[in-house]
């Protein structure tokens, strides 16, 4: 009887956090807009999630692991992945993208990972959040030991079914431009050799 | 009396000077990378990785772990407050009243209770710095960003910035109250707290400098996206929508 109700309720949470988040981050095939509240909303989730990665004073490997998953439930990897390649894009086929995605995701999750591990001790705090073209801005401010406050913004899109964020600026440098410019200068070096380069992603 | 004309009148001088050297360069695309000097750029890149490589970096290593946290940090300290003086000057150039009353007060709490600027007791009161040079002046003054350039030792810049970086050579009031030996102190700082900064931020630089595939051009976006949004040159307009890319659509309107 008390483990059949300890599940009822436990399920019953799990349940009304699951519909909570649909709520919130909206569902495919569901239209539901967009709103400054729940970009917001998002965004807390992301924070909240950086905060206590960052602060769990975990292994690297295990922080890189969270960050990848991080990536792949608030993140729009698909546009982020694509808007890196730029125009190679164009040439690759569905499983050739399909592999880039992945390879990607990994990449790009390391290397924030390992640059929001230096924040180490401190804390992101949600501040405004505005409408600008098809998308909404999410201002943060990060507040680390013995720095000065500076911004971080993430931008947030519901366009590809689920409101996600597709970039992040830190004190300006933005995310999508970086990496246009990285994958670019990568693929360059493979002669533009797409497979070359999404074996390498994966070993990053 | 003449001796303080002819410090206004250098000082103006090199402000024309900037002017004019920021004004000559082709009209200012903010979103852009206007970089008609690349293949120079480029071999001053080359020189600055490997002297940061051979010399910058070992230094730094050597003053990070050799010297104790708390001396860094007091170098450090006062080396930003002996700068100061010039972001008042540029604060007040750029009309920016509140920005030169932070940086005037933070000067004067500073160096009175916190032994010289060794101390930083204005942060703990609440007033962080309001960086201002004469690069973000020239801005607001309406010259144009210029093309992009590598100094050499001095790493990424604009014409504008360069021009800028010359004039701040004068705009420090601290400079020409300072008499030998002692105005040899803040440039000392000010060298050492950089050696601070490239270990503190070691994992960073060397994951730009010699992890990148092309360290020279994402050196060039990380500089050009970082200060243009410390000048406040950053709008809407500029910013990327990877959902209306033409060849980019992975979701169907």
């Amino acid at each position: 009887m008390t483990q059949f109700t300890m599940n009822n309720i436990s399920r019953r949470a799990m349940l009304t956090g699951v519909a909570a988040s649909f709520a919130a981050f909206g569902l495919p095939g569901i239209a539901r807009a967009l709103t400054p509240a729940s970009a917001s909303t998002l965004v807390t989730s992301v924070v909240d999630d950086i905060n206590s990665i960052i602060n769990s004073g975990r292994s690297e490997a295990a922080i890189l692991r969270d960050f990848e998953r991080i990536f792949l439930t608030y993140g729009d990897v698909n546009t982020i992945a694509r808007y890196a390649l730029g125009a190679d894009g164009r040439s690759a086929s569905r499983a050739q993208m399909a592999a880039f995605t992945d390879a990607f995701t990994h990449y790009i999750s390391r290397k924030y990972g390992r640059r929001f591990r230096e924040f180490e001790g401190g804390r992101i705090e949600v501040n405004a959040a505005r409408e600008v073209k098809n998308f909404y801005e999410v201002r943060t401010t990060a507040r680390l030991r013995g720095e000065a406050p500076f911004s971080v913004v993430f931008l947030v899109s519901d366009r590809s079914g689920q409101g996600k964020f597709f970039n992040i600026f830190i004190e300006g440098i933005n995310m999508l431009a970086s990496e246009r410019t990285e994958i670019g200068a990568m693929l360059d070096r493979r002669r533009g050799n797409l497979d070359a380069l999404i074996q390498d992603l994966k070993r990053a | 009396m003449q001796f303080i004309d002819f410090k206004a009148g250098r000082v103006f001088f090199a402000a024309i000077l900037g002017l004019s050297v920021a004004g000559c360069s082709v009209p200012d695309q903010p979103t852009e990378i206007h970089d008609p000097y690349e293949s120079t750029n480029r071999r001053v890149h080359d020189f600055n990785r490997n002297l940061d490589r051979t010399i910058v970096r070992p230094i730094s290593e050597v003053y990070g772990e050799g010297v104790p946290g708390r001396a860094q940090q007091g170098i450090s300290n006062f080396a930003a407050n002996a700068s100061l003086p010039s972001a008042f000057v540029n604060a007040i150039l750029q009309g920016d009243i509140e920005g030169a009353g932070q940086n005037g007060f933070r000067f004067v709490v500073n160096t009175l209770i916190g032994f010289a600027g060794i101390l930083d007791p204005a942060t703990e009161m609440g007033i962080p710095e309001e960086s201002a040079d004469f690069g973000e002046t020239l801005a607001v003054w309406g010259a144009a960003e210029g093309a992009y350039v590598e100094l050499p030792v001095l790493g990424p810049s604009t014409q504008r910035d360069a021009a800028g970086r010359i004039v701040d050579i004068f705009t420090n009031p601290l400079s020409y109250a300072l008499e030998a030996p002692v105005n040899a102190l803040p440039p000392i700082a000010g060298a050492a707290s950089r050696f601070g900064d490239r270990y503190r931020f070691s994992d960073t630089i060397d994951s730009v400098l010699y992890e990148s595939a092309d360290s020279y051009a994402q050196a060039r976006l990380l500089y050009l996206q970082s200060r243009r949004f410390e000048v406040g040159q950053t709008n809407d307009d500029a910013l990327i929508d990877p959902y209306e890319d033409p060849y980019d659509t992975v979701y169907d309107e």
